[in-house]
């Protein structure tokens, strides 16, 4: 694919790119604090990854390779618009394969497959701030913060356990970065979040509309709040994925026609992907 | 030997060139209730804000006796160390439960709230504790998980009182407790407050315009008019025998029924 010519590398000019990652550093330095950032106009609308964009095009380099996931997969249309955006905007290749990418911008999921050094991870954030449902005062969230003011969390934990018996939670699932910060890691499901406990890769979180952009840098602690006579859990499932096999991953049910069939598989088609493949060559 | 639990100097609340309160001064002790009335408009909400850390005075100084530390300063404490003390040593009762409660959460998360926000993490002894209280409060424990907008005016007041309770607190603000209630809950819920005051051996901090209440629940009186506090005295002395021309026009205009 050949670079679209009358845009700077990544789209975005390079003042804004140096403004955010100001914005970047300052996050990497304080783990989950949230950095705001002049978030400009992006050619797709919010709801879209406008936050994940701006971040990624301010650290994306010439030699990097990227990789674009949504809901796990890579074939969808966000996953799609966005590498193509890149590829057009910066010239940089492009990868379906989680080991081979440099940079990963995601949307709902964290990848299977284990991240290494070097790595970093970009989430699109839609609401930034953990404590918003609770408490509708931005002022009154950022002194909450500043203050580590957090039991009004529990209380939100304490209702779902009242109400159904366990914590219903299941994605957005609140951490404590740190030991310090209260963090929203963003839509993923709760069983993507011991993955980000000590990842070594970087993880950058950026919320286009809400002007936000945090980090939980490289081998930081990252804990799930809970209860201890309520421990916090994964969701499992009692099949293994219909396609590879897979016992350990995160699952879809897919519907696949109108009289109640259905399918379980792995989200993550990069996983799915390589271990059917392995299979298929150990066949051979 | 212990002091008293707060100390009151020269507190004076203006608001631009009017005056909210003038030059407060008193010493509450441990176990005592005092009640502040007067009209409305009479500075008594603004003096129990500014007792109560939510509004700094312009001058003058309220000293509180902390339990490790002995007496403080309120407004030359850290924020962190205000709001814990205000959230474990302190319970605040407003006029309208529904600010003091969170209305889209149950009854046994509201009663827990304080209990987790200082720390409390397993959820079967916060609901035994929330359990505990509703109980104390006379509400029905099976209502431990109704959302308080189900809960009538009283039962939102006794959950509010719950709620405030929970930590143990040695001194209680109170904002007209019983304001907006009808005649018979009021009287339950005063029954009720005596009773905990007793029990617990809390001091109190009473802010009304109805001198029955003040004469059931306090010990001793403050009567303020346009900012300034005009007498004070036990209550008995103060309703049955008022010395300055305007306790005597308030205690002679309560309606005889």
């Amino acid at each position: 694919m050949t670079t679209a010519s009358g845009y700077n590398f990544a789209y975005l000019d390079e003042q804004t790119k140096r403004m955010i990652r100001r914005a970047i550093l300052k996050a990497v330095a304080i783990p989950g604090y949230q950095v705001p950032f002049g978030s400009r106009e992006m050619p797709l609308p919010y709801g879209w990854g406008t936050g994940g964009i701006q971040v990624t095009a301010a650290v994306i380099g010439p030699d990097d390779r990227l990789k674009v996931i949504d809901q796990g997969a890579d074939d969808t249309t966000n996953a799609v618009s966005i590498r193509r955006f890149f590829a057009r905007t910066a010239g940089v290749a492009t990868t379906e394969r989680t080991t081979a990418a440099t940079v990963i911008q995601t949307r709902h999921r964290i990848p299977e497959t284990p991240l290494t050094e070097g790595q970093i991870l970009v989430y699109q954030v839609p609401i930034p701030e953990p404590l918003r449902w609770l408490e509708p005062r931005e002022t009154e969230t950022r002194r909450m913060h500043a203050l580590a003011d957090y039991g009004a969390m529990h209380v939100k934990l304490y209702e779902d356990i009242a109400r159904y018996g366990r914590i219903a939670t299941t994605y957005d699932y609140p951490v404590l970065v740190n030991d310090r910060y209260l963090m929203r890691p963003s839509p993923i499901p709760k069983f993507d979040n011991p993955k980000m406990d000590m990842s070594p890769a970087l993880q950058l979180f950026g919320a286009g509309r809400e002007k936000r952009i945090y980090a939980v840098p490289p081998y930081t602690k990252v804990r799930s709040l809970d209860f201890k006579d309520h421990p916090f859990a994964v969701q499992s499932w009692d099949r293994p994925c219909e396609l590879c096999g897979a016992t350990d991953s995160f699952l879809d049910e897919v519907v696949t026609d109108d009289r109640g069939g259905r399918m379980f598989v792995c989200s993550d088609t990069d996983h799915c992907g390589t271990r059917r493949d392995a299979a298929q060559e150990a066949a051979e | 030997m212990t002091g008293p639990l707060l100390t009151v100097a020269g507190l004076t609340r203006l608001y631009g060139a009017r005056v909210g309160c003038r030059d407060v001064s008193f010493e509450l002790w441990p176990g005592e209730v005092m009640g502040i009335v007067g009209e409305s408009g009479s500075g008594k909400t603004t003096l129990l804000n500014c007792l109560s850390a939510r509004l700094e005075p312009s001058t003058g100084h309220v000293v509180y006796d902390t339990r490790d530390d002995g007496p403080i300063d309120i407004y030359a404490m850290s924020e962190p160390r205000r709001r814990l003390l205000m959230r474990t040593d302190w319970g605040i009762v407003h006029q309208n439960p529904r600010d003091g409660l969170r209305m889209g959460v149950s009854a046994g998360a509201n009663v827990g709230e304080r209990l987790m926000a200082v720390g409390a993490r397993h959820y079967g002894e916060i609901r035994a504790q929330a359990d505990e209280w509703l109980r104390k409060v006379e509400i029905e424990p099976e209502r431990i998980d109704d959302l308080p907008l189900t809960f009538s005016g009283g039962m939102l007041q006794r959950l509010q009182i719950a709620r405030n309770l929970v930590t143990h607190p040695r001194l209680v603000f109170m904002d007209e407790p019983t304001g907006g209630l009808d005649v018979s809950v009021q009287a339950r819920l005063l029954d009720l407050l005596r009773r905990l005051v007793t029990d617990l051996g809390l001091a109190a901090i009473v802010v009304t315009h109805d001198l029955a209440v003040a004469r059931l629940l306090a010990h001793r009186l403050m009567v303020m008019r346009r900012g300034e506090v005009v007498e004070t005295g036990l209550t008995d002395q103060v309703l049955d025998d008022p010395h300055h021309p305007y306790t005597q026009l308030l205690v002679s205009s309560v309606l005889q029924p």
